[in-house]
């Protein structure tokens, strides 16, 4: 730890309390904006929420701050003796309440839009296990495991750690951009959770349960997450990894087998 | 309650040791009970060392990720009822048949074996970590079917926390008996102090939801040793079930563990303000439909598992408004402050820094509360910041706080001032230091519950593995501190305090062994 990293922080708290977001490192400490229109919602909501807060504490803490200055002892005065007002308890009861309603009204609608997972055209079946995911493109012959890739070495110390240190894995999700695409979740042991920020989605894989999401991707590129539910010793390492591609791309990765990603089925099942 | 005993010889008592072991007296037991409460707390502390030296950089360095994990299940489980759950009782156990006038606990003998329990409930636990297969590693909320995976351990967790139930239920039943028979003629319920309200509504949460937790453990061990199949999926039974009873359990325990705090914060405000406290019977009603809300929302602890959309839209929205009542509460506090005159002594601080930070805690509550957005909060070390912003400045704090504001009764002497104001500083910078930067990273995707992480991560795990360091340290102060204190020091009045009111500093500092043999005269 040095001095420069405490100075980062300090300034990068500082872009976070303005609230600009034209500053690079105004994305390592935040929500992603993520990369569909659910997430960017979802980012809205967030900012909206934080916003809310930060508006409610500078009124609040002022008050307290402004009290905490003048109504010292030290100043001489004299303390008042009131201890009611039943129309400041209405007050304060019914103006955050009315905030509330404004920000439950956003935020159901956004709920009822990630729910909606209809008129998907891509099916794919995510399995979780300890401690890695299984991917089945249904309706295709295309499935295979997905696993940490990070060599042992760099997870113990005796080699440099790679840029993608823990969010790397073998073969990666391959999926089109701009098309609806539905996850069926399960787990063949305990509970997992598949959590991907870019893309706003994360759910619980639960043996025995088949949970479903939608998702439409907006821009191709590499999307990474990880596990989000403590599912024992290997927890944090099993990452997930999607590559999102054009139509063309896609089809002709799914054409191959699922195998132009240097993918080999039988080495995976190791 | 009509027999008043007249003679002294309940003032007699063992001495040495025995009088610890046989004692039924509810000064002793209260302040047992936060012995074992410190102890716990340097325990539980040491663990979540562990936990921050580990995560101090990026790969594995001290720890193989099971113990890891065992870190973390009793972190959790050390801190929530070893520390946090018997401070409050020790503070209850001391307080409330003051502050009602009354001369003792209702219950003394229960009140005995409630507190005698706990030593045996965690030896329990804590040798778990010496046994086949670990400590617990699944997590301090034992959802299966990864908690089943427990080896020799998992009966003595079981049994632990059926000894940790009993001993609070035993406990809530006692306050409550105490508080509804206890109290001195003219003592009216809307004429107590908000700590004994609290605690009344703490303790009616206590004896609902602990037997949940106890069904709840109890089908987990039959489910692991008698063939039956509650939460297995295989055998016909449902994994997410025990989501649903232990967060049925946990979300009002989470209340059980904040109230009492909302009780000191609102005896200290008023005493250092020199003011009475604002809205007294709003705080009352407060602090009742929190205690009420906490049974309608503990699902937003599970928005990811799949709940159909109705399910999801009725907790967002009960949980929401759970802000209202606590609003309430943070203004009352504010407003008592303000036009007072204040003087700062520790106790003050550290009321003030308790609504600060626990204001924190509340925003990041309220954010986790909108559906959509706790789908990316879920898991992650936002959720580890909104709760330790709750628990560490807040429940932790308000304990500090209470302790301050108490020991020179408890005592009869005052602790030194600027030891204590040194305290409350480091404490709060390094309590900022630990958990703010949990907000960034977990924004920025870490999971929680990981012993290792991605390098983009790295910056604000070492800013908070080095906060967690200096907070734990900080402690020492506390602990040297109280023993200096209970030693000697300068004598405390009676009152203590300029601007205290209530029963408690009508008595002599220290107060005699007995409370109030003859009822005060209420006014």
């Amino acid at each position: 730890m040095n001095f420069l990293n405490l100075k980062k922080l300090s300034i990068l708290i500082l872009l976070y309390i303005l609230g600009s977001n034209s500053y690079a490192g105004w994305l390592d400490l935040n929500m992603p904006k993520g990369v569909t229109d659910i997430s960017n919602e979802v980012y809205g909501l967030h900012m909206l929420i934080l916003y809310i807060c930060i508006g409610i504490g500078v009124v609040v803490f002022g008050a307290m701050f402004w009290s905490i200055w003048a109504h010292r002892k030290s100043r001489g005065v004299t303390p008042a003796t009131f201890h009611e007002s039943t129309k400041l308890e209405f007050i304060w009861t019914i103006v955050p309440f009315a905030i509330l309603i404004g920000m439950a009204v956003p935020a159901t609608k956004t709920l009822i839009k990630m729910y909606d997972t209809s008129e998907s055209e891509i099916h794919i079946k995510i399995t979780g296990y300890q401690w890695l995911w299984q991917y089945e493109y249904l309706n295709t012959d295309v499935s295979f495991y997905s696993k940490l890739s990070t060599p042992y070495k760099e997870i113990y110390n005796q080699k440099e750690k790679n840029v993608n240190y823990l969010q790397e894995v073998d073969n990666q999700l391959v999926l089109p951009i701009n098309k609806k695409i539905r996850f069926l979740l399960t787990s063949n042991d305990v509970l997992h959770a598949w959590w991907v920020p870019d893309l706003a989605l994360k759910k619980d894989a639960i043996p025995g349960y088949i949970n479903e999401m939608a998702v439409v991707i907006k821009e191709p590129g590499i999307y990474r997450g990880r596990c989000a539910e403590l599912c024992g010793r290997h927890h944090g390492f099993m990452p997930i990894v999607i590559k999102a591609v054009e139509q063309n791309d896609y089809e002709k990765w799914l054409a191959n087998g699922g195998k132009a990603e240097s993918t080999d089925l039988a080495s995976t099942q190791k | 309650m009509s027999t008043v005993v007249k003679d002294t010889h309940h003032e007699e008592h063992p001495s040495g040791i025995m009088r610890w072991i046989t004692t039924t007296n509810h000064k002793d037991i209260g302040t047992l009970y936060l012995w074992f409460a410190m102890i716990m707390f340097f325990i539980g502390g040491l663990m979540a060392l562990v936990i921050r030296s580990e995560l101090f950089q990026p790969g594995l360095q001290f720890v193989d990720p099971q113990f890891f994990n065992s870190m973390t299940t009793m972190h959790a489980l050390v801190m929530i009822f070893g520390v946090v759950m018997p401070a409050f009782t020790g503070l209850a156990n001391w307080m409330i048949p003051i502050m009602i006038g009354g001369p003792d606990m209702a219950l003394p003998r229960m009140n005995n074996y409630s507190f005698w329990i706990m030593p045996f409930a965690f030896s329990m636990l804590l040798s778990t970590l010496f046994m086949d297969g670990g400590a617990p590693a699944g997590g301090w909320t034992l959802y299966p079917p990864l908690s089943l995976q427990t080896g020799d351990a998992f009966p003595f967790l079981i049994f632990a926390i059926h000894f940790m139930g009993l001993s609070s239920i035993m406990g809530a039943i006692n306050i409550v008996a105490t508080i509804l028979n206890m109290r001195a003629p003219g003592m009216t319920l809307m004429k107590m102090p908000l700590f004994v309200w609290t605690w009344l509504i703490t303790a009616f949460l206590l004896i609902a939801v602990m037997p949940v937790l106890a069904g709840g453990v109890t089908m987990l061990l039959t489910d692991k040793f008698f063939g039956t199949s509650f939460f297995n999926a295989a055998g016909g039974g449902d994994p997410v079930m025990f989501q649903h009873i232990f967060w049925f359990f946990g979300h009002p325990e989470v209340y059980i563990l904040i109230l009492p705090s909302f009780g000191v914060v609102s005896a200290i405000i008023p005493t250092f303000a020199r003011k009475p406290l604002f809205g007294y019977s709003s705080m009352v009603y407060a602090t009742a439909s929190i205690a009420f809300l906490s049974f309608i929302v503990w699902a937003h602890h599970m928005f990811t598992v799949g709940m159909p959309l109705a399910g999801e839209v009725f907790f967002m929205l009960a949980t929401m408004l759970i802000a209202v009542p606590t609003g309430v509460k943070v203004f009352n506090w504010v407003t008592t402050m303000w036009r007072g005159a204040m003087t700062f002594e520790t106790p003050m601080l550290f009321a003030i820094g308790f609504i600060i930070m626990f204001t924190i805690g509340g925003f990041s509550g309220l954010m986790l509360a909108i559906t959509p957005a706790d789908f990316q909060y879920h898991d992650t070390y936002f959720v580890v910041a909104h709760f330790h912003y709750v628990l560490v400045p807040g429940s932790i704090f308000a304990i500090m706080a209470a302790c301050y504001f108490w020991l020179p009764k408890w005592t009869g002497n005052m602790y030194p001032e600027t030891l204590g104001k040194i305290h409350f500083w480091l404490s709060t910078f390094f309590v900022n230091l630990t958990f703010f930067p949990m907000h960034f990273v977990g924004l920025a995707g870490m999971p929680r519950r990981i012993p290792d992480y991605s390098l983009q991560f790295a910056d604000y795990n070492m800013i908070a593995s080095i906060g967690a360091f200096g907070f734990g340290f900080a402690q020492l102060i506390f602990l040297y501190l109280i023993i200096k204190t209970i030693k000697g020091g300068k004598k405390a009045t009676d009152e203590v305090w300029e601007g205290a009111e209530g029963l408690e500093w009508t008595l002599s500092s220290p107060p005699p062994y007995h409370s109030f043999n003859t009822p005060p005269v209420i006014k």
